[in-house]
């Protein structure tokens, strides 16, 4: 079809309109992370990611919200390569009770969960650890990963599975020798998933850490608003740190992100 | 985390790994056309039937014990009045009761319902129109903007509203645009100010949402096939016509889901309020996620903040399922 000059323009015109508000947030505390801290002449000072870090104790904050991710997208990953499995290639009874039951889970929203959890852990002693900021999520994940293995699985024809048998395979080698290594884009796409929901994650690392001994990133830097709200360069600094993770991970892994956010919801 | 996803239950083949499914599927699609039923046997390589059960196990385990068992304590916690630490008593539905004519608890309803108008009716309007005028493509560096327009989803939330706090400031940029304007009238701390502080965190989440929303009905209508298009306008179709008759019924699926993924998030929005408004001023700003927090950890009145992780459960089941089949209906 044949698209007038016109509306090409209009077509640019649009997307960086579009695109420049999607920015401007993003720009404005850039600039600001390398403005003037208080009290100081005008100018670029790239060294208030150097102070925000040191005052915020971002080196902490950052191990804390390492290890929590590392355990989420473990477990939830490993647990839900097991279950999709089950699901999505094998037949037994039970299994459409089972799957719905796992979908309802992508529908539970942490504030439900998390009060009666928070009580619980605190009565036996575990809230304050790794494990108490970490399972919440695991469960969270294990919801979408279930549904979005089993998803995948089940597209996998059974020819794969039936020349397995052939060659002597058991269900595990079959898994681990035939459909893991088919569908490690699938995989990957729910490893960027879990690892930016686990890493923005904010009221479940809140309450599980009444302490704020093992405070995660995006709480060190609500303290560290609390604490220096006036620190402006500082504060834009540190939230710059914060995203950064995410973000170019998002850059090297967009394809993943996009397709995982938009087509796996979809259909 | 919201992976609200209700309305692809069944999933079909996932994007993920397409072209690896469609090279298995040429090698082996006489054998895959066939599904042999050996009896008892869950699938060519499991022999025993505890197999599945061996798989599932693990991570079922993991699931039940911190999302369906606490989901159950929270509907026993909402029936009874307790501080967090002693005794605790039972008062029936008295915690539910209550809440209807709790004040803070209305506004916090109130105000979802305003955030679900910038979260997902502002977003789908303005990505419907957007994505309607892009459809006709020939841009070149889509991925670009794609990238750049996507940005907002994966930034955290904290980050977001640092940001946006920034820009609201009453010295912000905002205030130094209006007033390079000459609308020094209209300036204002945007946050602090009961008029316009639950308009402001909802614009938040229209710029948030709005990129995905877009994406996601991009997609959609690149999928409608050329031909249509031009069967429509050799009838004489305008663009108008066109939109109406062609490009809304063929996105109908996208429309859903985008409902229910950014009415969710509006529902759900809580690190957006905690870290700019508190709910603040007054009630003009809560919402009920944050009412659940404040309710079990500064009013340490942890039965009726359970009633309302309850509600807003039940609120999002509803709109879930509800958004969904209207969708169905619809097509």
């Amino acid at each position: 079809m044949r698209v007038s000059r016109g509306e090409v323009v209009m077509n640019y015109v649009l997307l960086g309109a579009f695109a420049l508000f999607a920015l401007a947030p993003v720009l404005t505390i850039l600039v600001t992370s390398v403005s003037a801290p208080l009290g100081e002449p005008a100018g670029i000072y790239p060294g208030n990611f150097v102070d925000a870090w040191t005052v915020g104790g971002f080196g902490r904050s950052l191990g804390n919200s390492v290890v929590v991710a590392a355990i989420v997208v473990g477990l939830a990953t490993v647990l839900s390569i097991g279950s999709g499995y089950a699901l999505g290639t094998m037949r037994f009874r039970g299994s459409t009770v089972l799957f719905y039951l796992f979908l309802l889970g992508m529908m539970i929203p942490a504030e439900a969960t998390i009060i009666p959890l928070f009580f619980d852990l605190r009565t036996l002693g575990l809230t304050d650890t790794y494990a108490a900021i970490a399972l919440p999520q695991v469960a969270q994940s294990i919801a979408f990963g279930t549904f979005w293995l089993r998803a995948q699985f089940r597209a996998m024809p059974v020819s794969l599975l039936e020349a397995a048998a052939l060659d002597g395979a058991g269900p595990l080698r079959a898994l681990r020798s035939v459909l893991v290594p088919a569908s490690l884009p699938a995989i990957t796409t729910m490893l960027v998933l879990v690892f930016m929901w686990t890493w923005n994650e904010f009221l479940i690392a809140l309450i599980m850490t009444p302490s704020g001994s093992l405070r995660t990133a995006p709480l060190g830097l609500a303290t560290f608003q609390g604490q220096y709200t006036a620190e402006t360069a500082l504060l834009a600094a540190a939230a710059v740190i914060i995203a950064l993770p995410t973000v170019i991970l998002f850059l090297f892994l967009q394809r993943h992100f996009i397709r995982g956010m938009l087509e796996g919801v979809a259909k | 985390m919201t992976t609200a996803a209700g309305s692809a239950a069944d999933g079909s083949a996932v994007g993920g790994s397409a072209a690896d499914v469609r090279a298995a599927r040429g090698r082996g699609s006489e054998a895959s056309s066939r599904r042999p039923r050996r009896a008892g046997r869950p699938s060519a390589v499991a022999r025993s039937r505890a197999t599945p059960f061996l798989f599932l196990l693990p991570a079922f385990a993991v699931y039940a014990a911190f999302a369906l068992y606490p989901l159950g304590r929270a509907a026993q916690f909402s029936l009874f009045e307790w501080r967090g630490f002693g005794s605790s008593t039972f008062v029936g539905l008295d915690n539910y009761v209550d809440l209807a004519g709790d004040a803070a608890f209305r506004a916090a309803i109130g105000n979802a319902l305003v955030l679900i108008v910038f979260y997902a009716v502002i977003p789908l309007v303005v990505g419907l129109v957007l994505a309607a005028i892009l459809r006709r493509g020939q841009v070149r560096g889509m991925g670009f903007f794609r990238t750049v327009i996507f940005l907002p989803q994966v930034i955290a939330l904290v980050v977001v509203a640092v940001a946006w706090r920034q820009i609201y400031s009453p010295v912000g940029p905002l205030n130094e645009l209006l007033r390079a304007v000459g609308l020094d009238g209209l300036t204002r701390g945007w946050l602090g100010d009961p008029g316009t502080a639950l308009a402001s965190v909802g614009f938040i989440g229209t710029w948030v949402e709005m990129g995905l929303v877009m994406l996601l009905l991009l997609s959609g209508m690149s999928r409608i096939p050329q031909e249509l298009f031009e069967a429509a306008r050799l009838d004489g179709a305008g663009p108008v016509r066109e939109f109406f008759a062609i490009i809304l019924p063929a996105v109908r699926g996208e429309i859903t889901v985008a409902l229910v993924l950014t009415i969710i998030a509006a529902l759900k929005t809580f690190d957006l309020v905690y870290m700019t408004t508190s709910g603040g001023p007054g009630n003009s700003t809560t919402v009920p996620s944050y009412e659940v927090y404040f309710r079990a950890f500064d009013l340490r009145e942890v039965g009726s903040a359970s009633a309302v992780a309850i509600v807003l459960t039940v609120l999002i089941f509803v709109i879930n399922v509800g958004v969904t089949r209207i969708g169905e209906r619809a097509s």
